[in-house]
């Protein structure tokens, strides 16, 4: 009985030895990248349903509280989100060519648009804190100061800040994801600063923007729900 | 590097950079076209057109910028099936709480 060769090749480094090329290590990783953004789907997306049964409930409360948000913040902060996304789609291209110094580039780009937005974000909850927005006993319940109907029954007031519990937690959840990503980042330009990202090797790369894309999604959903209800009336 | 044959997937989506601008531009217009038509009054379709909107920005993320579009069928599927599931999820709660009061079923 003979024993079967093993295979003497001089494989590539980062090729983990459970697959059979990097194309297929490439490929796991991809799916298993999609398979993480699946789950990420389900957990915004109870969310976002128990936003939109809210909303519907009662339009008045929600249009009230949506009111408060700056929708020019809201806007630029929108283009600086998708601006991100467009550097680290060039990231990835330039691990895709194997240029290290464009990949730090695009990635050092990518997460200055993330500062941008975090410090956009804060600013606009400092706002809502000086505005007795907050959720809890210091939520105003003045009619006029929420911009509510004289006539409107109390629940209404309750579902108002039922609208800033959404906000808050929604873009909370958001930006801590941007966070993770910020970090995420980092340690791919480290790596890519020590030239570990080849046209045969980029996968974490790609990962991380997979990841750095539906955080931005999200925000493309997040953005038309809160900030913009029944702004034509 | 003569042993790595099969690296379809590495290198088939090498997309030219113009690929990425031309989506970043549409997504610019998209974004102000749908703070734009927050202020139109459309009446019941405000909603509608403002979720179709973000529906279009959202497919051209994870088309191009994903890259679904030259990845594994599999992708498809799963990234397919997330929201397959979500609208499931969104559609039977939104058709739940907003039908109950149709029927006037005493005690219920």
């Amino acid at each position: 009985m003979s024993i079967a060769e093993p295979r003497v090749e001089h494989h590539p480094a980062q090729l983990a030895h459970h697959f059979e090329d990097l194309g297929q290590q490439h490929e796991s990783a991809n799916l298993g990248m999609w398979t993480f953004l699946a789950t990420e789907v389900m957990f915004f997306g109870g969310l976002f349903g128990a936003f939109c049964i809210y909303r519907f409930t009662d339009p008045v409360a929600f249009a009230a509280g949506s009111h408060h948000l700056s929708v020019l913040w809201g806007t630029i902060n929108t283009f600086v989100l998708l601006t991100s996304s467009l550097t680290m789609a060039l990231a990835i291209h330039a691990g895709q060519t194997g240029e290290p110094k464009k990949q730090v580039r695009y990635l050092l780009l990518t997460m200055l648009m993330a500062t941008i937005f975090l410090g956009v974000k804060a600013s606009e909850y400092y706002e809502d804190y000086e505005k007795h927005l907050i959720p809890g006993p210091s939520f105003t319940t003045d009619l006029k100061e929420l911009g509510l109907p004289t006539d409107v029954p109390e629940h209404t007031v309750q579902h108002t800040q039922m609208f800033f519990v959404f906000y808050f937690f929604m873009t909370g959840l958001h930006a801590f994801h941007m966070v993770i990503g910020l970090g995420v980042m980092a340690w791919m330009v480290l790596l890519a600063r020590k030239g570990r990202f080849t046209r045969d090797y980029y996968t974490p790369l790609e990962c991380t923007g997979l990841y750095w894309h539906f955080v931005d999604l999200v925000w493309v959903f997040l953005f038309p729900l809160l900030y913009l209800i029944d702004l034509h009336k | 590097m003569n042993n790595q044959s099969d690296h379809t997937a590495l290198h088939d989506h090498l997309l030219p950079l113009s690929a990425y601008f031309k989506v970043y531009a549409w997504l610019m217009a998209f974004l102000l076209l749908t703070v734009g038509a927050a202020y139109v009054d459309l009446g019941r379709l405000n909603f509608p057109v403002t979720m179709l909107i973000a529906v279009i920005k959202g497919v051209m993320i994870m088309l191009i910028f994903m890259h679904v579009k030259y990845s594994h069928k599999l992708v498809w599927i799963f990234a397919g099936a997330s929201f397959l599931w979500l609208l499931l999820l969104i559609v039977f709660s939104l058709n739940d709480y907003f039908t109950r009061d149709l029927l006037h079923i005493p005690g219920k």
